[in-house]
């Protein structure tokens, strides 16, 4: 049995019509959708950026709301991929039972799980270009290597998105949540190099925090994208996403199966 | 029982489960048609589909409604409806009408009834035997997850029960009278004695003369008296 945590997920293009179903849903009701994303990354630079920024002036030589743009859209990553596939995933499993109407028809659970996975990635996608639009109006980002933000927020989204399903698929109850909520997410959101170099940390602290925190990794690719500094070592944070993306995505699928199907 | 294609084999069923899926998140019309998509119809065809089925089911005036305001009896409805999307070949309906009213739930009758005569095959599991004996050629009545018998529903009843079934109700001495005749079949339920009997009128005559019954009904015999007399009436907790 252990084996085939080992193997990846069999899915066909049928996971579309998963990702159609919660895009239609999301496209009812854009308009609020599109106001937090919006709104969110102007708040943080207000009071970050511009407010605490007065005091701090630089870190590692460049202005406060500069070093602290990227990490808005890495958190912006996590955020929206976390939340769709912990509360939203729960949600249609759970309350809706939206999942058991679907493999009711030729949809496999693997392929109802993919299409959940991929609109988490796209939902990170959608809202980190909007925090996008925002950081290049008001000047903080390199236009020609930002643009990549836009793929890297796909697959940073899909990483999440894993990581908030294997939890999806092992708590009791929608409450449970709180749990990975506050004792991963917002330590990750506050020690990951976001608002902070992580090189003040203990040394120790700091190596943990490169290999297990996914938003370490994230956040060094969006900063060297939006300062356009592109350097070697940055190959190895994107094999880590890579690698620990497909990981989560398998341990994910193989979870919701057991707990749905077994 | 291994299902080697769960897909092809999936294409090929309708579903009508227990609990109520329909999407939340849609409207009646837009149920149909994200749920057409699972099943890889095209657009068009789904539109085409949706119609015809909004219309058989009854439910036109409501296809710009969320399915929150549906009522129970036209939830089932679009459930039905739903499931007829990628023309099944067999129909599995769970309990397709607990806790509809009566007039929604003879309105699902009628539109079984109907596919029944196109020739789709249902698989049908119910708590209500007149359901049963409405809808059903054939009825297997399980208790325990156990067959206890297998037929159709007018043999069963002639077979368990007979034609008729005396309910006599009176004194203790008037039912123990009752009860010495070796020869009849009856249960004791409560306060009164139900006989059953293929002849229940001249049944009722030998009784008013030697028992003096008075308070007596004569009814058909249904299925629930079948079912009652092969489960028992304790009840399943």
């Amino acid at each position: 049995m252990a084996g085939s945590y080992l193997r990846f997920p069999e899915l066909s293009r049928r996971v579309w019509t998963v990702w159609k179903r919660n895009r239609d849903v999301f496209m009812k009701t854009y308009r609020v959708n599109f106001i937090p994303p919006f709104l969110e990354p102007l708040l943080y630079l207000a009071a970050l950026g511009f407010g605490l920024g007065f005091y701090v002036g630089t870190v590692d030589g460049v202005p406060y709301a500069k070093f602290i743009a990227p990490s808005l859209l890495a958190i912006s990553m996590m955020n929206s991929a976390f939340f769709e596939c912990t509360y939203g995933s729960y949600v249609r499993m759970y309350y809706q039972k939206t999942f058991d109407a679907i493999i009711a028809t030729p949809l496999s659970l693997e392929e109802v799980i993919g299409g959940e996975l991929l609109w988490g990635a796209t939902k990170s996608l959608i809202n980190t270009s909007i925090t996008l639009v925002v950081i290049v109006v008001f000047g903080l980002a390199a236009l020609g290597t930002a643009i990549f933000i836009v793929p890297l927020a796909f697959l940073a989204g899909l990483l999440f998105s894993a990581l908030a399903m294997c939890f999806t698929a092992i708590v009791p109850n929608i409450d449970s949540f709180n749990y990975p909520t506050f004792l991963l997410i917002t330590p990750m959101f506050l020690f990951s190099g976001t608002f902070f170099p992580i090189s003040s940390l203990p040394v120790a602290v700091q190596q943990v925090s490169v290999i297990f925190l996914p938003l370490v990794h994230v956040v060094n690719i969006s900063r060297a994208l939006t300062f356009g500094r592109l350097t070697a070592p940055l190959l190895l944070d994107l094999g880590w996403i890579a690698i620990v993306c497909v990981v989560l995505f398998t341990l994910s699928v193989k979870l919701m199966k057991k707990r749905l199907i077994v | 029982m291994d299902v080697v294609h769960p897909r092809e084999t999936k294409k090929l069923l309708g579903v009508v489960p227990q609990e109520n899926n329909l999407d939340p998140d849609f409207t009646t019309y837009e149920n149909l048609l994200v749920y057409s998509r699972y099943f890889d119809i095209s657009r068009s065809e789904a539109e085409e589909k949706a119609e015809r089925l909004l219309e058989f089911v009854q439910l036109q005036e409501k296809r710009e409604v969320l399915i929150d305001k549906l009522s129970g009896g036209m939830k089932r409805r679009l459930i039905l409806a739903r499931a007829l999307l990628n023309d099944p070949k067999i129909l599995i309906l769970d309990e397709p009408t607990t806790g509809l009213d009566p007039q929604a739930r003879h309105v699902i009758w009628e539109k079984l009834k109907s596919l029944k005569h196109e020739g789709i095959t249902m698989i049908l599991t119910t708590q209500y035997m007149e359901e049963a004996a409405q809808l059903c050629d054939r009825l297997i009545i399980m208790d325990y997850g156990k067959i206890l018998v297998e037929g159709k529903p007018d043999e069963l009843v002639k077979e368990y029960i007979g034609a008729g079934v005396l309910e006599v109700r009176g004194s203790p001495d008037i039912l123990s009278c009752i009860m010495e005749n070796e020869e009849l079949k009856f249960e004791v339920v409560g306060d009164t004695v139900h006989v059953f009997t293929d002849k229940p009128e001249e049944l009722m005559s030998t009784l008013l003369n030697r028992c003096k019954v008075d308070l007596t009904t004569i009814r058909a015999a249904t299925l629930e008296d079948v079912f009652l007399k092969l489960t028992g009436r304790a009840l399943r907790e």
